[in-house]
């Protein structure tokens, strides 16, 4: 299909890129084009201007500040899945997104600003309690990864904001991503998923975050199952009681992948599988 | 290094380099100066009167040349169909639309994107219908899915044998009374056979040109069937078949999609002549899905009796096949060709009866395998589920119940299809006596002992392919509509050029099998000329013979025959040149290494390049002889041909989420003689990926509406490299009597025997929780929900 006519500019600098986003009627940022150039195409989405940030320098880290890990605009998918600083839940959900052809285009703050329910690296960001770094034209804003998924395919971005850089905090821990795939194991989309982020002391589990895909319908947090987690030995019997309560407080939506039931039912399987990777990783 | 070694021989396929460096030809890389194009406004509703269609802004939008709708090219239609029953389909929507997608008005711009734009600014009114979509909904004709149809099921095959009443009813008296009998187990499963899109990876496109002064359309399409479209255009416009040029270039994968006249095609041609100027079409994804041909689509009901220790008695099926709206090239005779496989290579009674139903979707059609995959799934699957009830090894109870090897030739099926040649058992043996299915079982018994779901399933398929015998035309089916001969046959020529380089022309073409390579080899094979000197053109109508097509496996069986038999006649020209040179008998002439010689003494020989280089200098040749090196020939096989095989594979089961994994899959097909066994396992590999994809897959998903929610390759889920496990393939050969060449075909083989495979095997690793059956595609909701079900069963 074509996409209705549209402008395209490739500025240099964020500076540039923000002006060109703020001037446009309906502007769409462009990183790798793996989601937006099939919407563009299918006409469900028509910008009036593209604004192409793969021209801008220094995007493309991933750096380590001590106290955070700082993932910029343009780390593809693959970079991201290869570090040896990415904590495991955020570089298997990265290896688990798409192809190879995806991977080696598609950026991990691309997928996080689509916020899609069925997309990976959502999930883990939100486990991790990572913070997203905006540049408007009124400057530098910190989105916390709790505000950030507003709804279906909405984040907390302004329309003419540009996700700079996915800041993660260096809590120590563990963290694990698992997922079932619509082709089956960790391939294509999340028919569900869930992230997991933990870290023990004393053998006990002092925190945990919890982030589910694919079930409602913006990546979401597993609050329920994140309580009841924290306090207890992180037994098998513990992992299970709170992976039980995977859904709680979340409207589940069915798809042609999976009704309520079996949706609910998945949650709590990859609540249970990525917690205990997580704390197999916390304690090891 | 490519081998000259011929038939049998791995050969490496000519095509590949200009397919793998891309400079291969597509019909969308055709740029022909001042070309326009061409959108389509399409149907958003699956069944609605059109009350008013304004196309006044979209011919005022920039770069416009026309808008077309029905009332242009009413007189040019309908789409001609082999089995004309139910409602044949216009060439745009007429008066009302019948399924989603369905092409409503036609913009032709100057640019593509200009053709899209401006079909987005035709406005149609549309007053709703109600709208059937669901099969058994639609057989109860509450909703009629045309006016003017009598009933929504427009033809019912049945079978018993095969148009014989007396038969038929003999055969059911017979399955009834063993079903009464006190001592016999009857199993009945209702079970689906899904939609399926069979997506091509290169969209249909076509682009046609009209010269005013040649009167002659020049037109280039991704067609299976370049003749029948030639012929459909002449047709359609009152011109002379030869005022028509089709060129089928490289085409990207057809799965029996591109077996078929499109109304694109015919509207190209007509937009090309009005407007004076090139026109093209090339569909979008999504028009591939709504609007190309579908396949399968049944839902049906078998049963199957027979004794307590393996012997079946009686074997029915009843099935509701879906059509889609509209009857094209061969929608109403898909059934039929499961019929022709019915019993597939057992000896009992055999009953069916096939309803073809039409809806309110887009039209189903052939689809590798094309009714085949569908009788052999119900087949296969219930034979599985009585050998599971009457607790014996389902190999035994279809090793028990196979048509004997004895029995060929002669063999009529209880359907009442004359077979081939066949030897079921001893193919069945080379499988479950490998050491692989051994290890499949002994694999799966590992799992189970660890508490996990792991399953083994066989099956065994018998296929007719290699269409085919003229006396088809008999049966109902025949190509006159389109302009052909009404017999289905294959044609060659073979040309020894002047330098002694060789130009082979065939009737198909092929969209991915291989032709180039397979049919060098055949004309090595009888020549002795190298394969790299060898080039084979296909696909032009303006260049070769009359030939019907790629589709039914029939291209090696057919044309490979008549391009054999064509090269046999060089060769007997060839060999009286020589012996004219040699000055020897001709019965003495022997071909090899680049020549003739006289037996018994090799160094009295010539090269090929001295006997071509005679063919062509009249003066001298020996008297009575025709210059020139060529020969065509048209052939016509007896029979069909009927390839067979069985597959094995081993599956584990996720108990929790209902994931499936398939760990390994093995199979012994019989495809007959083996021409090239690189190609023949290419098909296999391809067959098996697509059968899988069914089993575990795809599914073209239907809202009550009409709408069809898997238009992309993002909801419609087709198995890819990493989906699937090493294939293992292993063969017997028992060749067929019916073609000189004693091959049997090969492209659809691996669809039809694999799909019941994996569900067995599914059904097998499940079979402990007590679930006889899942449709397919085997997602994991569906598995999951399978297990649900039987868990709270218990
Ligand atoms: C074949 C295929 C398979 C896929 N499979 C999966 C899968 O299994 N799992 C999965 O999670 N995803 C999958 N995806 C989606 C893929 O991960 C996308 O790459 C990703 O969602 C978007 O990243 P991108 O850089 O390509 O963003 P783009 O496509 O360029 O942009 C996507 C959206 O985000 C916005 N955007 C991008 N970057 C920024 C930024 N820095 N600041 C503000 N807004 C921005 C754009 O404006 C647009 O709205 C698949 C995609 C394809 C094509």
């Amino acid at each position: 299909m074509y996409p209705r006519s549209f402008d395209y500019i490739a500025p240099a600098s964020l500076e540039d890129a923000v002006r060109e986003l703020g001037n446009a009627e309906f502007a769409k940022v462009m990183a790798g084009g793996m989601s937006l150039i099939p919407l563009m195409k299918l006409r469900l989405l028509s910008p009036d201007l593209v604004v192409d940030i793969g021209r801008i320098g220094g995007l493309g880290e991933i750096e380590d500040t001590g106290d955070h890990l700082s993932i910029g605009a343009l780390v593809r998918h693959r970079d991201t899945a290869s570090s040896d600083v990415v904590p495991t839940a955020l570089r298997q959900a990265a290896s688990w997104t798409g192809d190879v052809q995806v991977r080696n285009r598609g950026t991990t703050c691309g997928a996080v600003a689509h916020a899609d329910v069925a997309a990976d690296q959502p999930a883990a960001v939100l486990a991790l309690g990572a913070t997203m770094v905006a540049r408007g034209p009124s400057g530098i804003r910190e989105i916390p990864s709790d505000e950030f998924f507003v709804d279906a395919l909405t984040s907390a971005l302004a329309p003419d904001e540009i996700l700079t850089e996915i800041r993660i905090p260096k809590r120590g821990g563990g963290s694990a991503y698992d997922k079932l795939g619509r082709r089956g194991g960790h391939t294509d989309y999340a028919v569900a998923g869930a992230a997991a982020w933990v870290t023990v002391s004393d053998g006990a589990v002092t925190d945990a975050r919890v982030a589910l895909t694919g079930v409602g319908t913006k990546p979401e947090l597993a609050r329920a199952a994140m309580e009841a987690i924290v306090g207890t030995d992180g037994s098998e019997g513990a992992v299970r009681a709170a992976s039980e309560r995977a859904t709680e407080g979340i409207t589940v939506i069915e798809d042609l992948y999976g009704s309520v039931e079996y949706k609910t039912h998945l949650a709590k399987v990859m609540v249970r599988r990525a917690l205990t990777q997580a704390l197999t990783e916390a304690r090891s | 290094m490519s081998t000259t070694s011929v038939l049998g021989g791995v050969v490496r396929r000519k095509e590949d380099p200009a397919l793998i460096r891309g400079t291969g030809l597509y019909t969308d890389d055709v740029k022909k100066a001042a070309t326009v194009h061409v959108a389509f406004v399409r149907s958003p509703l699956a069944h609605a009167r059109i009350t008013r269609i304004d196309t006044e802004a979209a011919r005022n939008a920039p770069g416009v040349l026309a808008v077309y709708t029905i009332d242009d090219v009413r007189h040019l239609g309908p789409l001609p169909a082999q089995v004309p029953v139910g409602k044949l389909r216009p060439l745009l929507a007429d008066g009302v639309v019948n399924h989603v997608g369905e092409a409503v008005a036609m913009v032709v711009a100057e640019t593509r994107a200009q053709a899209v734009d401006a079909a987005d600014l035709v406005e149609v009114d549309y007053d709703p219908l109600p709208a059937v979509v669901d099969l058994k909904q639609a057989a109860s004709d509450q909703i009629k899915v045309h006016e003017d149809l009598e009933s929504n099921v427009i033809l019912t095959w049945e079978a018993g044998p095969w148009g014989n009443e007396e038969g038929i009813a003999e055969t059911k008296a017979k399955i009834a009374e063993a079903k009464g009998r006190g001592d016999t187990v009857t199993v009945s499963l209702e079970m689906r056979n899904q939609r399926l899109l069979p997506t091509a990876i290169e969209p249909r496109s076509v682009v046609a040109e009209w010269n005013p002064g040649y009167e002659r359309f020049d037109v280039v399409s991704a067609t299976q069937i370049p003749h029948a479209l030639a012929g459909a255009i002449a047709k359609t416009f009152g011109l002379a078949s030869n005022a028509v040029h089709v060129l089928a270039p490289e085409v990207g994968g057809g799965f029996g999609c591109k077996l078929n006249i499109y109304a694109d095609e015919i509207l190209v041609c007509f937009a090309a002549r009005e407007l004076g100027r090139p026109v093209k079409y090339t569909e979008t994804r999504r028009e591939s899905a709504n609007n190309t041909i579908q396949g399968r689509g049944w839902i049906g009901t078998a049963t199957l009796v027979g004794t307590q220790d393996g012997e079946i008695l009686g074997y029915e099926l009843e099935a509701l096949c879906d059509m889609g709206a509209y009857s094209q090239n061969f929608t109403a005779a898909i059934p039929f060709l499961g019929v022709f496989v019915g019993s597939g290579q057992y000896r009992f009674p055999t009953y069916m009866k096939l309803d073809c139903v039409a809806t309110h979707t887009q039209t189903t059609d052939a689809y590798r395998g094309a009714g085949r995959p569908e009788a052999i799934y119900y087949l296969e699957r219930i034979i599985d589920a009585y050998a599971r009830k009457i607790g014996k090894d389902p190999a035994e109870v279809r090793m028990k119940n196979f048509i004997p090897a004895e029995d060929f030739p002669g063999v009529v099926s209880p359907v009442g299809f004359a077979m081939d040649t066949g030897d079921y058992a001893k193919n069945l043996r080379a499988l479950i006596e490998s050491d692989a299915y051994r290890q499949l079982v002994a694999e799966r018994d590992r799992l189970r002992s660890e508490g996990r779901l792991a399953g083994v399933g066989i099956a065994t398929y018998v296929e007719v392919c290699g269409f085919g015998p003229s006396g088809l035309a008999d049966l109902g089916f025949s190509w006159s509509a389109y302009g052909l001969p009404s017999s289905f046959n294959g044609s060659g020529l073979v040309r020894v050029n002047p330098d002694s380089s060789v130009t082979v022309i065939i009737g198909t073409g092929p969209s991915g099998q291989g032709h180039q390579t397979t049919w060098a080899q055949i004309v090595s094979d009888q020549l002795g000329i190298p394969i790299d000197r060898i080039r084979v053109i296909h696909g032009d109508t303006a260049e070769s013979p009359m030939g019907i097509g790629t589709f039914g496996s029939r291209s090696a069986a057919v044309d490979g025959s008549a391009t054999y038999l064509a090269a046999q006649k060089v060769r007997a020209k060839a060999a009286r040149l020589a012996a004219h040179l040699l000055e020897a008998a001709e019965e003495d002439i022997e071909f090899g290494d680049g020549g003739a010689y006289v037996a018994g003494s090799p160094d009295k020989r010539v090269t090929w390049e001295e006997i071509a280089t005679v063919a062509y200098q009249p003066h001298r040749l020996p008297e009575g002889v025709e210059g020139g090196l060529e020969a065509h020939a048209i052939f016509s096989p007896a029979n069909a041909t009927w390839p067979f095989g069985s597959h094995a594979c081993l599956v584990e089961v996720d108990e929790e989420t209902g994931d499936v994994r398939i760990l390994r899959y093995l199979t012994v097909d019989d495809c007959g003689n083996v021409i090239n066994p690189m190609i023949v396992a290419g098909q296999i590999h391809g067959g098996i990926a697509q059968g899988v994809g069914q089993a575990m897959f795809e599914e073209a998903v239907y809202d009550a509406e009409g709408n069809l929610l898997t238009p992309s390759l993002l909801d419609y889920i087709l198995p890819t490299a990493v989906d699937l496990p090493s294939f293992e393939l292993k063969r017997t050969v028992t060749p067929s009597d019916v073609n000189p060449l004693g091959v049997k075909g090969i492209g659809e083989a691996g669809t039809i025997g694999s799909a019941q495979t994996v569900v067995n095997a599914v059904v097998d690793a499940l079979s402990p929780l007590g679930v006889e059956h899942v449709d397919m595609p085997l997602r994991p909701k569906r598995v999951w929900q399978a297990i649900q079900d039987a868990k709270g069963g218990n």
